[in-house]
């Protein structure tokens, strides 16, 4: 496999930062799949959509706003009415995601190349992310699992809860640079590491 | 402002793009009719109180929501797909706890 080369650059430093005490509000990482792929259903096909997606991945993609699946290497969850977003370790699978969905039944859209995946998690992570995003990271409002779309300021991005307090966040990857000095210096208040 | 989107439920009004009065009927597009065509380009009813509005959720699902907002208080008292046309949806794909 050829190795990806990252567009956080020298922003990415890894190790511990501004962390007083033995362990950090949160921590950051790029996950780096192999696939991100975008699947659209067109109305009335989205449960064709969701069983291709389930015999593709074997993900069990629920139905309903914002719903989604998440296990350790795979994840999934609707972002918009009718449109998924299919993250996978392994590389290639928008091909079998193009054989499993014809195009009367919706699209399937390579982002591999386009989006970069942040991992944002420990204790500090709903309180890091709330200062950057107007939306509610709370437990009860945000379940486990489940995915959103919003921005900070006009950074769009795609998050899903991966975790009690665990959130990947997909961010355009022209974007990530910036965004990740962002999210960066929103941490230092609580201490982060980087790995 | 929020606006609850009927599917990302309630959100902030900078994640919203404003497109326009939803009140006007556009001419057939094969239409020649000059005076038809003004009316839709120009003339507004200037409402004070409910009002029919086009908003796209840009900064969020990205879905095109015809709604009807106060002029007076801004106070959102309905909110639909255009995709549905209008209509209210069944409940099943709405988010759990987004606002009616
Ligand atoms: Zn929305």
């Amino acid at each position: 496999m050829v190795e990806q080369v990252s567009p956080l650059g020298p922003a990415w430093k890894s190790g511990r930062h501004n962390v007083t005490g033995t362990a950090p509000g949160v921590t950051l990482a790029e996950t780096r799949p192999g696939s991100i792929v975008q699947v659209a259903a067109w109305p009335g096909e989205e449960k064709a959509v969701i069983d291709a997606v389930r015999a593709v991945t074997g993900l069990k993609l629920p139905d309903g706003a914002g719903g989604g699946i998440a296990t350790e290497h795979k994840a999934a969850f609707g972002f918009a009415p009718g449109k998924f977003m299919v993250v996978t370790q392994v590389e290639g699978i928008e091909a079998e995601l193009l054989k499993a969905i014809p195009n009367n039944v919706g699209t399937v859209t390579g982002l591999s190349h386009g989006r970069t995946a942040l991992r944002v998690s420990g204790p500090k992570a709903e309180w890091v992310l709330g200062k950057l995003y107007a939306i509610d990271f709370a437990l009860p409002a945000f379940p486990l699992h489940a995915g959103r779309s919003t921005m900070h300021h006009d950074v769009f991005t795609q998050i899903q809860r991966t975790g009690a307090d665990q959130f990947d966040l997909y961010v355009f990857r022209s974007f990530a640079r910036s965004f990740w000095t962002t999210l960066c210096h929103a941490a230092e208040e609580v201490g982060y590491e980087v790995r | 402002m929020l606006i609850t989107c009927p599917y990302c439920g309630p959100r902030d009004v900078i994640e919203f793009t404003y497109q326009g009065d939803a009140n006007r009927t556009r001419p057939d597009p094969a239409s020649t009719d000059q005076a038809a065509w003004n009316v839709y380009t120009y003339d507004r009813v200037n409402t004070l109180g409910d009002h029919a509005e086009y908003w796209q959720h840009s900064g969020g699902c990205r879905s095109h929501l015809k709604l009807v907002r106060s002029t007076l208080t801004h106070a959102i008292s309905s909110t639909a797909f255009v995709r549905d046309h209008g209509e209210k949806k069944s409940a099943s794909r709405r988010k759990p706890g987004a606002a009616t």
